[in-house]
């Protein structure tokens, strides 16, 4: 398989809130994504998760690594060569209400990344406005209106329609699903799926439920406090979570005991005690260390560096001392 | 432990609720016919989707809903007996806080940012009459440590935006125990929280339900979450309660076609297909249900009857009630 984008040793750093000292949002990152494929990203809040998606659009700036995307060197791009890669990269939101310009017809909305990048004319902008409704299973009659008069699944198709305007080869989705009831979230989650399918997509989806990445990717990222604490193949992962944080999210589904039982055994961990650790004061170490059922006086002190997880799929890795 | 029927009177009786809100296109009625049994120490799930009506019938019971624009067309509710729609405001200002409690989604805009958190419970304390001065600060001092907020001297003196989502709701608990109440209602407190919080938060809900023998209503949109804490759950669907079981019996055996989509439309760990089920459609704005089952457009099961006649809600089993005129076996 050809890689769509690559990713090695992503940095992304913020100024904490004293001014001095730095945040490191994004911490090493690496990952590569196939073309057709979905490499879904899972963590709590504040693990750097919608940091890594916005530092690979370049809509926050990395600063150190690499990001290669369809053969090119994303962070080396100007402002006009980024603008036009963008075409082919492009991110939905979680609240599509807020992504959404209220003061703009449904139709405008869809229509404007053409009018920006200066694509065909009024009636073929208006020919594929129509299209790009129909993809998402809105009438064409919704053109002629505004957000407001949807509800909040109608709402995320038609900020699924605005990404794909441009024919994009990647969609980022930032929790698209996370603000909808469940069963409209199927309905987007089918969505996207039958889009993979028919436009030949690849997706970098962000998600904190485990299951819905279950559902969706093929590739699972686990993010803990800006790193990747374990990665492989979804089969891989959810047969065998290997670190304890991964192993703690897994415990921590509501209901997962009653789940577990019906489907299949997992080994699972405690629910972790305390909260996630204030990014600006990593714990040294492992970051998950203080939280930590298993932690040994090592991982204190040294982070530890990517391992294969034995007897699994050979590209299953765990960042974890007990391997 | 599931008390049994008739064993006790119950603590909270919601007979017929119906409950309206006047909209510019005139009045609607968001909830209707709601019925609810919470027998003393028994923990009752509420789960609906948006605009199910789960929180209006919670709010009614703390008497917290702006009126205007809401109205309480019919129905009462007896809590130990006494119907707190016929209480003046001042009685019912002595029930709300004091014996019966309550927990928000979001604990960052109920608790007030300007006051640290031991002045926050110790209000709660002297406005009931209970204690006052050095006396509330250590009962405050108690109640952090049982709600699992430590070091309590540090935490009393904190604001609550020094603290995580996780301890802030932690931290509305102990106003909402301040005064021992026989019930807690808690509408939603985990969907702001991260999942490793969320199971925390659930347990202490579970452990302190069992310690102070209280009662729980518990709302929520995740039929998982009410697995974890309930011994009852009702489905709420378009402002109306469509089925009601304990949560092994709900899960293992729904007999309501809406109960049964909202299940499998939820993806599952360990369950990988390519397509998830889906119900058809979405709720029906308030209004525009119609004078028969709101679900009728969206249920694979609807026949012409349930177009015209809402169905009643009765039982289906020894301890299973569901509304609908063909449920599933």
């Amino acid at each position: 398989m050809t890689p769509l984008l690559e990713v090695r040793g992503l940095e992304t750093h913020f100024r904490a809130r004293d001014g001095l000292g730095i945040v490191r949002a994004v911490n090493g990152v690496s990952f590569t994504l196939n073309a057709g494929a979905t490499v879904g990203i899972v963590g709590e809040s504040g693990c750097g998760k919608s940091t890594l998606a916005r530092s690979i659009l370049r809509l926050v700036e990395p600063v150190s690594g690499e990001i290669v995307f369809d053969g090119e060197d994303v962070r080396a791009l100007n402002a006009k060569r980024l603008s036009a890669l963008r075409r082919h990269m492009q991110i939905v939101f979680q609240d599509p209400y807020a992504s959404l310009d209220p003061r703009q017809s449904v139709g405008g909305i869809l229509a404007e990344p053409l009018e920006i990048h200066r694509i065909g004319d009024r009636a073929s902008r208006r020919a594929r406005v129509l299209e790009l409704l129909g993809l998402v299973g809105l009438d064409a009659e919704a053109a002629n209106k505004f957000p407001h008069e949807f509800s909040g699944g109608q709402r995320q198709r038609i900020g699924i329609a605005r990404a794909l305007a441009l024919s994009p080869k990647l969609i980022v989705a930032d929790e698209p699903v996370s603000a909808l009831d469940v069963s409209i979230q199927s309905q987007i989650l089918n969505l996207l799926v039958g889009l993979r399918e028919r436009l030949g997509l690849s997706y970098l989806f962000i998600s904190h439920d485990l299951a819905v990445v279950e559902h969706i990717s093929d590739w699972v990222l686990v993010m803990y406090l800006g790193r990747i604490v374990e990665s492989g193949p979804v089969e891989a992962i959810y047969a065998r979570p290997s670190h304890p944080y991964t192993q703690a999210l897994i415990a921590a589904i509501p209901q997962s005991a009653l789940r577990r039982e019906a489907n299949r055994s997992v080994p699972t961990g405690d629910v972790p005690e305390g909260d996630v650790p204030d990014p600006e004061n990593p714990p040294s170490g492992c970051p998950f260390h203080p939280r930590c059922p298993k932690a040994m006086a090592r991982c204190t002190t040294e982070f530890p560096e990517e391992r294969p997880v034995a007897g699994s799929s050979t590209d299953h890795v765990v960042s974890c001392h007990l391997f | 432990m599931i008390p049994k029927e008739g064993a006790a009177a119950p603590l909270l009786s919601i007979e017929d609720l119906a409950v309206s809100f006047g909209t510019e296109g005139g009045r609607v009625r968001v909830v209707e016919n709601v019925g609810l049994r919470i027998l003393p120490g028994q923990a009752l799930g509420l789960v609906g989707e948006s605009g199910s009506g789960k929180s209006v019938t919670a709010m009614s019971v703390m008497r917290l809903l702006p009126s205007p624009p809401s109205r309480v067309e019919s129905g009462r509710i007896l809590f130990r007996g006494q119907d707190l729609l016929q209480l003046s405001a001042g009685a019912m200002r002595a029930v709300r806080g004091d014996r019966i409690g309550m927990i928000f989604q979001e604990p960052m805009t109920s608790l007030n940012p300007t006051f640290t958190v031991g002045f926050q419970i110790a209000e709660a304390l002297a406005l009931h009459g209970k204690v006052r001065g050095a006396a509330a600060r250590e009962r405050a001092a108690a109640l952090l440590e049982r709600v699992g907020v430590g070091p309590p001297a540090r935490r009393l003196r904190q604001y609550p935006h020094e603290l995580s989502g996780g301890l802030r709701q932690r931290v509305m608990m102990a106003i909402a125990l301040a005064c021992d109440p026989d019930l807690l209602i808690a509408d939603e407190p985990t969907t702001a929280l991260d999942v490793t919080i969320q199971a925390q938060i659930l347990e202490l809900i579970a452990r302190l339900r069992a310690e102070l023998a209280m009662s729980v209503l518990l709302i929520t949109h995740d039929l998982g979450v009410v697995a974890e804490v309930c011994d009852l759950v009702a489905v709420m669907y378009a402002g109306r309660i469509v089925e009601q079981a304990p949560p092994a019996l709900l899960f293992a055996a729904p007999r309501h076609p809406y109960t049964l989509g909202l299940m499998k439309s939820a993806p599952k760990l360990g369950e990988r297909v390519k397509l998830l089920p889906t119900i058809p459609g979405m709720v029906p704005p308030p209004g525009r249900r119609g004078s028969g089952c709101a679900f009728v457009g969206r249920c694979f099961r609807a026949s012409a009857r349930c177009a015209v006649e809402v169905p009643p809600f009765e039982p289906v089993g020894p301890t299973h009630e569901a509304a609908c005129w063909n449920p599933l076996q």
